[in-house]
C-alpha cells in the first residue's frame, strides 16, 4: 500500500517533469502565496510580540500616572524667564497612598544632567526614586546595594548605576564606592550597580540601563523641583515625573486604573499635564488587534492560496486533456476509475507540496532579511509554517479534484480514440 | 486435439450494440453470436464501418453491448459495474493496440508492469515475469530505455510483451500491423505464431487478407452481422 503509493509519486513526478517550465510556473503560485503568508504572519507576530514585551516590562500589576508638559501657550512662551509649572505634585501621591492603602506607591522625579566620570561622559537622566522602585520595575542589583530608607532619611549622596550606564562610565574597573559627577557640582558615591534591562524606561523615555538612580530626598535637595530644561532652556517646575502604583495582582489593576482616573481628572483635564497608562490595557488591546491582524491574514492567505489553487487546476484541466490517451490506455489495462482519480490527486498534490516546501523555505529566509534591512523584531511560529504547508497541499487536492474526476469519467473507448 | 474438445473462453449469444445519433440509431453491431475456444487464432475481416471495433472493444469490456449476452469466464459481462468490468479488463484481457499505446513517461519495464500495478501485484516476482517476456519478444536488453526510443516493431513487441504480463484468457489485436512496414510486420505476425503454440488465444482485427491468412480462422463481419467463416487451416490445430 505504502509502496504503491510511492509508485505513484513518482509517477506523478515524472509527468510533472515532462513539462518543467508549466510545473514550475504553476508551483510558484503556490510557493509565493505560502511564502508571503508566513512572511506576514511572522511580521505581526513580531511587532505584536515587541508591544506585549514593552507593555510587559512596563509590568502588568502597574498603573502608572506620568506628567505631560502642556502645550505652550503664545502667553506662557513668551517670558523666557517664567516658570513652566505643571504636572504631578508630592500630594497627590500621598493621597493615592491613602486612597489606594494596598497598592505601593513609588514617587519618581526625572532630571536630566550629564555624568561624568574622569574622560567618560554622557547626558542622561537622574532618577530619583524610593526604595520600592526596584520591586514596581522588576529590576535586580547585579552588583552592591540599592537605595535604603536610610539613605532617604539622610538625603545621601550615593547612586545606583544602570547596567548600560556603569560599563560606559567604568569600563575597566568596579564602580562601587567610585564617585561620579552629575551637572557641574552634584557628586554621588556609586553603591551599587543593577541587572541589564532591557527595554524598560520612564517618561523621558531613556532606558533605566542608561539611567542613575539617586535617592528621592537627595534630588530634591541637590536639584530642587524647580529644573533648567536642557533641550529648551527653560524652567519648569514639576514635582514628580511619575507615580508607579504598584498593585498585588493584576485583578486589582482596574479598580485602581478607575480611582486614579477620577481622583487625577479634575485637577488636570483643562491643562492636560498628566496620563494614565495601564500597561494590562494596553496589552489586551494589543491582543485584541492581534487577533483582528490574523483574521485580516487569514483572508488574504485564503485569497493568495486561491490563486495558486486556480493555477494548480487550471495546469491539470489541460494535463488530463492531453493525457486522454494514457487514461484509456490505463483504463484498458484495469485502472479502476479511483486509480484514475488517485493519480491526477496526487500529481496535482505533489505539484502544490512542492511549492509549499519551496515556499516555506522561502518564507523563513524573508522574515530574516526584514529584521536586517528594517530592524524590525520577525518571529517565525512553528504551527504558522505547518499552517501554511498543510493549507497548500490541501489546496492542490481540492483543486485536483474536479480534473481527476474528469480523468477517471472519460469514456476508455473514446480515450483510446483520442489523438 | 479437436477444436469442439476445447473450452469456450467467450461467447457473444445475439450481441447488438446500436449507438443513437439523434433521430436515427447506428447499429454498429446487429445480432453476433460467436464462441471463443481456449487456443483460437481468430481473425475478424470486413469493410470499414463494418463494426470490426466494436467488437473488439466489447470482447475487450471497454464497451457493453445494447442488448444480448457476452459470457466470460461464465459472467455476462453486460451487467457488470464500472469497477468489475477494469478488474476483467485487468485480469483477463491482453490489449495490442494500432499504435502500440506505451506510456511515454515511463521506461519498458515500467510499462510492463503497468496491468500487475493495478492489481496490486508489483514486486520482484512481476520485475522478473517482464524480463522474461522481454527477452521472450527479443528486448531482453532495453528494459530501461523509454518508448520513443524504440523502433515502431520493437514498441509493438513491448506492447505484445505488456498484454501477456497477466497470463490474458485472450490477446485483442486492433490492426496491430497496421502502422508498420512489411518486414517488420512479418516479425511480429511470427511472434503470434509462437504464442499461438503455446496456446494463447488471439483475436485479431485486420484489413489485410495476408494477415488474416495467418489465423485459423477468419470472421466476415458486413452491416453488424456475421456475413460468414472462412477455415484457412484443419481444424486440428496445436500440437
Ligand atoms: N461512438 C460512436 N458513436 C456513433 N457511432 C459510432 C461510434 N463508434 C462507431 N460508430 C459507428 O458504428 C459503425 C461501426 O464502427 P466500427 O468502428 O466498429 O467500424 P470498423 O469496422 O472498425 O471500421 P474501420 O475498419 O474503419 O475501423 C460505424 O458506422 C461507425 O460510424
Ligand atoms: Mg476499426
Amino acid at each position: 500500500m505504502i509502496r504503491d503509493f510511492g509508485r505513484i509519486v513518482q509517477l506523478g513526478m515524472k509527468s510533472l517533469l515532462l513539462h518543467k517550465l508549466r510545473s514550475s510556473l504553476t508551483t510558484a503560485g503556490i510557493l509565493f502565496g505560502v511564502a508571503s503568508v508566513i512572511a506576514m504572519l511572522a511580521v505581526g507576530e513580531g511587532a505584536s510580540q515587541a508591544a506585549l514585551e514593552q507593555f510587559r516590562d512596563m509590568g502588568v500589576t502597574n498603573v502608572l500616572v506620568r506628567s505631560v508638559k502642556p502645550e505652550e501657550t503664545q502667553q506662557s512662551s513668551s517670558s523666557m524667564w517664567s516658570v513652566l509649572d505643571y504636572g504631578l505634585t508630592y500630594a497627590e501621591a500621598d493621597r493615592i497612598e491613602r486612597l489606594l492603602p494596598r497598592a505601593t506607591v513609588v514617587r519618581v522625579r526625572e532630571v536630566q544632567r550629564g555624568v561624568m566620570r574622569g574622560e567618560a561622559f554622557r547626558v542622561t537622566v537622574v532618577v530619583g526614586t524610593e526604595p520600592s522602585f526596584l520591586l514596581a520595575s522588576n529590576m535586580k542589583v547585579a552588583e552592591g546595594r540599592w537605595l535604603t530608607d536610610l539613605d532617604m532619611l539622610n538625603q545621601e549622596n550615593v547612586c545606583v548605576l544602570g547596567h548600560k550606564l556603569a560599563k560606559l562610565l567604568f569600563p575597566l574597573d568596579n564602580p562601587i564606592d567610585q564617585t561620579i559627577l552629575a551637572g557641574t557640582d552634584d557628586r554621588f558615591r556609586v553603591v551599587g550597580v543593577l541587572q541589564g534591562q532591557g527595554r524598560a524606561a520612564g517618561p523621558s523615555g531613556i532606558t533605566y540601563d542608561e539611567c542613575v538612580f539617586v535617592p528621592m530626598t537627595s534630588s530634591r535637595r541637590r536639584f530642587g523641583d524647580t529644573i533648567r530644561n536642557l533641550s529648551t532652556n527653560r524652567f519648569e517646575l514639576t514635582e514628580l515625573h511619575e507615580i508607579k502604583v504598584h498593585l498585588a495582582g493584576s485583578d486589582e489593576v482596574e479598580n485602581a486604573a478607575m480611582v486614579l482616573r477620577e481622583m487625577l481628572l479634575p485637577m488636570h483635564k483643562v491643562r492636560g499635564d498628566t496620563e494614565i497608562t495601564v500597561p494590562l490595557e494596553l496589552l489586551q488591546q494589543e491582543e485584541a488587534s492581534k487577533r483582528r491582524f490574523n483574521l485580516v491574514l487569514a483572508v488574504i492567505a485564503s485569497i493568495s492560496l486561491l490563486v495558486g489553487g486556480i493555477g494548480i487546476m487550471n495546469v491539470m484541466l489541460a494535463t488530463v486533456t492531453e493525457r486522454t490517451r494514457e487514461i484509456g490506455i490505463r483504463r484498458a489495462l484495469g485502472a479502476k476509475k479511483k486509480h484514475i482519480v488517485q493519480q491526477f490527486l496526487v500529481e496535482a498534490g505533489v505539484l502544490s507540496a512542492l511549492g509549499g516546501a519551496v515556499g516555506v523555505a522561502l518564507g523563513m529566509i524573508v522574515p530574516k532579511v526584514i529584521t536586517e534591512v528594517f530592524e524590525e523584531k520577525t518571529v517565525v511560529l512553528p504551527q504558522h509554517v505547518l499552517l501554511a504547508f498543510c493549507i497548500s497541499a490541501a489546496v492542490g487536492v481540492v483543486f485536483g479534484l474536479y480534473p481527476a474526476w474528469r480523468a477517471a469519467n472519460m469514456d476508455p473507448v473514446e480515450a483510446l480514440r483520442h489523438e | 486435439m479437436d477444436r469442439s474438445d476445447r473450452p469456450v473462453i467467450a461467447e457473444f449469444v445475439d450481441v447488438h450494440r446500436h449507438y443513437r445519433m439523434g433521430d436515427n440509431v447506428v447499429r454498429a453491431l446487429n445480432g453476433v453470436s460467436v464462441q471463443i475456444r481456449k487456443g483460437d487464432y481468430l481473425a475478424i475481416m470486413g469493410r470499414s464501418g463494418s463494426g470490426k471495433s466494436t467488437m473488439l472493444n466489447i470482447l475487450g469490456c471497454l464497451d457493453r453491448p445494447t442488448s444480448g449476452a457476452y459470457m466470460v469466464g461464465g459472467r455476462d459481462v453486460a451487467r457488470l459495474d464500472d469497477d468489475a468490468l477494469s478488474e476483467v479488463r485487468g485480469r483477463e484481457i491482453g490489449f495490442i493496440f494500432q499504435s502500440f499505446n506505451l506510456i511515454p513517461q515511463l521506461t519498458v519495464l515500467e510499462n510492463l508492469e503497468v496491468p500487475l500495478f493495478y492489481q496490486g501485484r508489483v514486486g520482484p516476482e512481476s520485475r522478473r515475469k517482464a524480463e522474461y517476456l522481454a527477452d521472450r519478444v527479443g528486448l531482453g536488453k532495453r528494459l530501461e530505455h523509454k518508448p520513443l526510443e524504440l523502433s515502431g516493431g520493437q514498441q509493438q513487441r513491448v506492447a505484445i510483451a505488456r498484454a501477456l504480463m497477466n497470463d490474458p484468457l485472450f490477446l485483442l489485436a486492433d490492426e496491430a500491423t497496421g502502422n508498420l512496414d512489411s518486414n517488420t510486420e512479418k516479425e511480429i505476425l511470427d511472434l503470434f505464431d509462437d504464442l499461438r503454440r503455446d496456446e494463447v488465444t488471439i483475436v485479431i482485427v485486420t484489413h489485410n487478407q495476408k494477415v488474416a491468412d495467418r489465423a485459423d480462422r477468419t470472421l466476415w463481419l458486413k452491416d453488424g452481422q456475421v456475413e460468414r467463416f472462412d477455415v484457412n487451416r484443419p481444424a486440428e490445430v496445436a500440437p
